[in-house]
């Protein structure tokens, strides 16, 4: 549902402003959103300001930083800190990105850092994932045959295999879906720009048999037609794929296989 | 609370295995509408500040009749499809029902209006 102002219990108070390290000459501010589900405050934003000659380069760097080092307690998710793992999506600067590749030099002034936009808070940077996560498991993401298995693979031509690039390197981090306004307004019934590009990834598979199938599962008003081809998602993808151009793909299929 | 599972929340009630039809006249009357609409305003431009029974006479010649009834059709369908992606995208529940009703009816009416306007112009009743 369409909402332009926050409810009461999630309008954002200014927090606490941490210590700045002493005898820094390079220090950056750093303000985190923080919200906590069990003190039933409203959610903050937290300064801590970061002696950027002491700190790894990346946004996530300074994060792991402040854990350590000023504040335990401020909670988000990281686990490969090099682009492939998709766990530290986040609202940097304005746009959804991943803070293990994002620079702090990139940044100009404080670095914001939000949670994903528009999806319920766990805690603090962390975002609950889970309808994400079962859409993606709604368009069925593996290989679908009728015709007995072969003693060995799967065949597929060079250029058969070449129309997966740009669409098998998605990581499912979220920030297109979370970064697209009508995901925003219709998030539970329409797919989002991630699992529309992952189903046209399986929908363009030379050895899938399911092409039909699919196709029947995604002509919907709302999980497939509320693509309006915003582009929030081709603009913010970490990885520098193009989710509209996957979708725009989908519907002329559905056109080809009626006109 | 929910006790359902997100997959069965995601799957709801199922595909409406519908919407590429929608999506195809948009396109298509979008096409019509570039060609018809300049006809209007080519039109719109001519008869500009002249009198009633002139307007009439062009407006009755059969050929000129028949671009801008096609143009009422072309358009109001156009407008009834882009108005309910509007419906779709930001009311929900049984605001977006009743919207979809008046925004059916609406489209309608201004057609059959516009048509039957046109119309008694062209047979000059």
């Amino acid at each position: 549902m369409v909402q332009l102002t926050l409810p009461k219990n999630s309008t954002i108070n200014e927090g606490k402003a941490w210590p700045r390290p002493a005898g820094a000459n390079n220090v950056r501010e750093f303000r985190i959103y923080r919200w906590n589900p069990d003190d039933g405050a409203n959610p903050h934003v937290d300064s801590y300001f970061i002696d950027l000659d002491d700190c790894g380069p990346m946004v996530l760097d300074a994060l792991i930083k402040i854990k350590n080092e000023v504040d335990p307690s401020l909670t988000f998710r990281r686990s490969c800190r090099e682009g492939i793992c998709g766990s530290c999506a986040m609202n940097i600067d304005g746009s959804n990105t991943l803070a293990c590749t994002k620079g702090i030099e990139d940044v100009k002034g404080a670095v914001k850092i939000y949670p994903l936009p528009h999806m319920e808070v766990i805690k603090d940077l962390v975002p609950d994932l889970t309808n994400f996560y079962a859409q993606h498991r709604s368009i069925e993401p593996w290989l679908k045959t009728a015709t007995p298995e072969p003693e060995k693979e799967w065949l597929q031509s060079h250029s058969d295999r070449e129309k997966l690039d740009g669409l098998y390197e998605c990581i499912l981090c979220a920030c297109c879906s979370t970064s697209c306004p009508s995901y925003w307004w219709n998030g539970d019934r329409y797919l989002g720009p991630a699992v529309l590009l992952q189903a046209y990834r399986w929908l363009i598979d030379s050895r899938d048999e399911a092409t039909g199938e699919r196709l029947d599962n995604l002509e919907d008003p709302f999980r497939l037609y509320r693509c309006h081809t915003i582009m929030n998602c081709a603009q913010t993808c970490p990885k520098g794929l193009n989710p509209a151009k996957a979708i725009a793909e989908i519907k002329k299929m559905m056109v080809e296989r009626r006109v | 609370m929910s006790m359902r599972t997100p997959l069965s929340r995601v799957r709801g009630l199922g595909s409406a295995r519908e919407g590429t039809g929608h999506f195809w006249v948009q396109r298509l009357t979008g096409l019509a509408l570039a060609v018809l609409t300049t006809a209007f305003i080519v039109l719109i431009v001519a008869l500009a500040g002249r009198p009633y029974p002139d307007v009439a006479r062009v407006l009755g010649n059969p050929f000129v009749a028949l671009l801008m009834i096609l143009m009422v059709g072309a358009g109001a369908w156009h407008m009834k499809i882009g108005m309910q992606v509007i419906i779709e995208d930001y009311l929900h529940g049984h605001a977006k029902l009743i919207a979809q009703i008046a925004n059916s009816f609406f489209s309608v009416a201004v057609a059959v209006a516009s048509a039957l306007a046109l119309l008694k112009l062209s047979f000059g009743v």
